[in-house]
């Protein structure tokens, strides 16, 4: 048997119990990613694409069936050990680019860096990369609420990639943006992807699935 | 760039956001502590200004005859007069046992006391007279101006007796009525304020010499009182078991009465007082910890969705617990610190217009209460902000990224 894939999930369900009955947000759903991989997960409202993104992003762990990341069974993590999966591991883009209002650009990316090496970035790494994000050094000292939905989504790439982390995990990247800085968007992270590494995208949008090496469809919680 | 501690950054911030809602919140742990720190404060400069009042007193054993036969017991000086028998006085061989019991611990002196008429020119009144022995004058009665008395004539006189019919050094006065027979003596001394005491109140007195006193009014050797004027206060009640065991051996002859328990009791009366006042204070401060939940609890609510992104990219359930207990410690210190400051003035002012002296404001015994009620502040800012602290880190990241 070759080596494990970089993710890698089987039999996993995930049961949501409600009073008015249980709901199955993921059935029985297996699957493999690939490092290096760019994997677009499609499906309508309500098939489960968010439930099973958050599965591998680790907010959540399954109902039943296994979860590996990372060669890490995650249904045997504890909470901090989950965290500290989603700080070194994991690589968070949100629809909504979910900054803190309260730090600045830089400071955002600066944040998890922060967390991780327990002392604030001396080396220009973050400078760095909100270079590589089109930030100029002048942008980078607003907070999130100055910038425009583009600038703030490319603040939350870098700030998803300060860490280095395999895996980037994207939940409708471009879902708040104009086509054009939609467009400049996806070219980033196909960028990303052509130097190695891994993103896993939830999208609805025929169009920028295009951009992903592999399109996997959910329904009713399982693989169509 | 950000300070090594980006969690209590992200407290500071939040802070200085909602700068109006912080701000009262601990302005009422300001209002808390002010109100602790000055009535402890009150309660202290009271007790220590009563203390310092009384504890001419406190050194002191006062033996008289045991005139009851058990109950009642001694009774502040006076009356008496010169009345002389066994059952009023401490004759001069029971003086001589007190002395063999309680002569280690201090100073033991006998007094002749009662009260006469007096006059000075064309004006009349009443005043304590006592006689004591010359010799131990200096021990006991320290003088403000003038001298010691040589002669038998010669009499101290207390400050408030000078200074009401305006006695000076080298004055005379009369002593007596007519009817009794009236005696002019000189005052060659003026003696320093003492205060209430109970051996010997001697500001609006006049201390004449033993020999002058029993040739005028008689009972040579039948003493009113004895006084011990202990070296060491701590030895009061050994003192006191001394005299007992010397003189009661069969019959109470005389009663001890030991003026330390009084002070005690007064400034442990005083103690409760304090403390009862205080606590009425201390509500003050509950309130404020309810408005200080409140505001953490306000701030958790509004930051769900923060709370949500700092946990999905890494940040864990204890840093959060930290950024809010963080939040709860600083409004405690900054609302404890701006308290003490303002307790200086305020609890200045109170003791000022409460005890009238603001002679014993900067000891230590008062001042304690300062860091006491900062202390108190800040414990409840943080109890306050522990169960926020806890709720928020508790927060599911999914729900919390789901709110708006």
């Amino acid at each position: 048997m070759s080596s494990r894939p970089l993710i890698e999930l089987t039999g996993v369900s995930k049961v949501y119990p409600l009073p008015s009955g249980d709901v199955v947000a993921l059935d029985d759903l297996s699957l493999g990613i690939e490092e290096g991989e760019f994997v677009a997960i499609m499906g309508p409202s309500g098939s489960g694409k968010s439930t099973l993104l958050n599965q591998i992003g680790c907010l959540d762990v399954p109902t039943s069936g296994t979860l590996h990341i990372n060669g890490s069974d995650i249904g045997s993590l504890r909470d901090h050990e989950l965290t500290e999966l989603r700080l070194n591991t994991l690589g968070y883009i949100f629809q909504k680019f979910n900054l803190i209002a309260l730090l600045t650009a830089y400071e955002n990316v600066e944040y998890p860096y922060i967390l991780k090496h327990r002392h604030p970035d001396e080396s220009g790494m973050v400078t760095e990369m909100l270079r590589r994000v089109d930030i100029d050094e002048k942008l980078s000292a607003h907070r999130p609420n100055e910038l425009s939905g583009g600038q703030q989504q490319r603040v939350a790439i870098a700030r998803a990639l300060i860490n280095d982390p395999a895996i980037l995990l994207c939940d409708e990247p471009t879902g708040n943006l104009d086509t054009r800085t939609g467009g400049q968007i996806m070219d980033m992270l196909a960028e990303l992807n052509r130097e190695g590494r891994t993103i896993i995208m939830v999208t609805h949008d025929p169009a920028i699935a295009r951009y992903a090496n592999r399109t996997i469809t959910i329904r009713d919680g399982k693989v169509a | 760039m950000m300070a090594k501690d980006v969690i209590f950054q992200l407290s500071l911030r939040s802070i200085r956001l909602h700068f109006l809602r912080s701000v009262l919140a601990a302005l009422g742990i300001v209002i808390g502590v002010v109100a602790i720190s000055s009535m402890g404060m009150m309660g202290a400069n009271m007790t220590l200004s009563v203390t310092e009042e009384l504890s001419s007193m406190g050194n002191v054993l006062v033996v008289q005859a045991d005139t009851s036969g058990g109950g009642g017991g001694p009774g502040f000086i006076g009356g008496g007069g010169s009345s002389g028998t066994d059952d009023t006085t401490i004759s001069d061989s029971n003086f001589g046992k007190i002395e063999k019991a309680a002569d280690k611990y201090g100073t033991v002196y006998y007094l002749y006391s009662g009260r006469d008429k007096i006059s000075i020119g064309s004006e009349e009144g009443r005043a304590s007279i006592y006689g004591m022995d010359p010799d131990v004058m200096p021990d006991i009665l320290p003088i403000a101006d003038g001298a010691y008395p040589k002669s038998t004539s010669s009499v101290l006189i207390g400050p408030t007796l000078a200074e009401r019919y305006g006695l000076t050094l080298g004055s005379r006065l009369t002593i007596g009525t007519e009817d009794t027979g009236e005696e002019t003596v000189r005052v060659v001394g003026i003696l320093e304020e003492r205060g209430m005491s109970m051996d010997l109140n001697s500001d609006n007195a006049i201390i004449t010499t033993e020999k002058w006193y029993t040739g005028v009014y008689g009972g040579e050797g039948e003493y009113d009182q004895v006084n011990v004027l202990l070296d060491d206060i701590n030895d009061a009640d050994t003192a006191k078991t001394a005299i007992t065991d010397q003189l009661n051996r069969r019959e109470t002859v005389v009663a001890v009465q030991d003026s330390s328990r009084m002070l005690e009791s007064i400034t442990s009366t005083l103690g409760t007082l304090t403390s009862f006042v205080m606590a009425i204070a201390g509500i003050s401060l509950i309130v404020a910890a309810v408005s200080i939940f409140n505001v953490m609890m306000m701030s958790v609510t509004e930051r769900i969705r923060e709370i949500g992104i700092l946990r999905s990219i890494g940040t864990q359930k204890g840093e959060i617990r930290r950024m809010f207990i963080y939040e709860s410690v600083i409004l405690g210190l900054v609302g404890a610190g701006i308290g003490a400051i303002v307790s200086l003035g305020m609890g200045y002012l109170i003791v000022m217009a409460m005890v009238g002296t603001t002679q014993y404001f900067f000891n230590p015994q008062s001042l304690v209460y300062i860091p006491m009620a900062m202390a108190v502040g800040i414990i409840t800012c943080v109890v306050s902000g522990v169960y926020p602290a806890w709720r928020a880190s508790n927060l599911d990241p999914i729900d919390a990224l789901r709110a708006e």
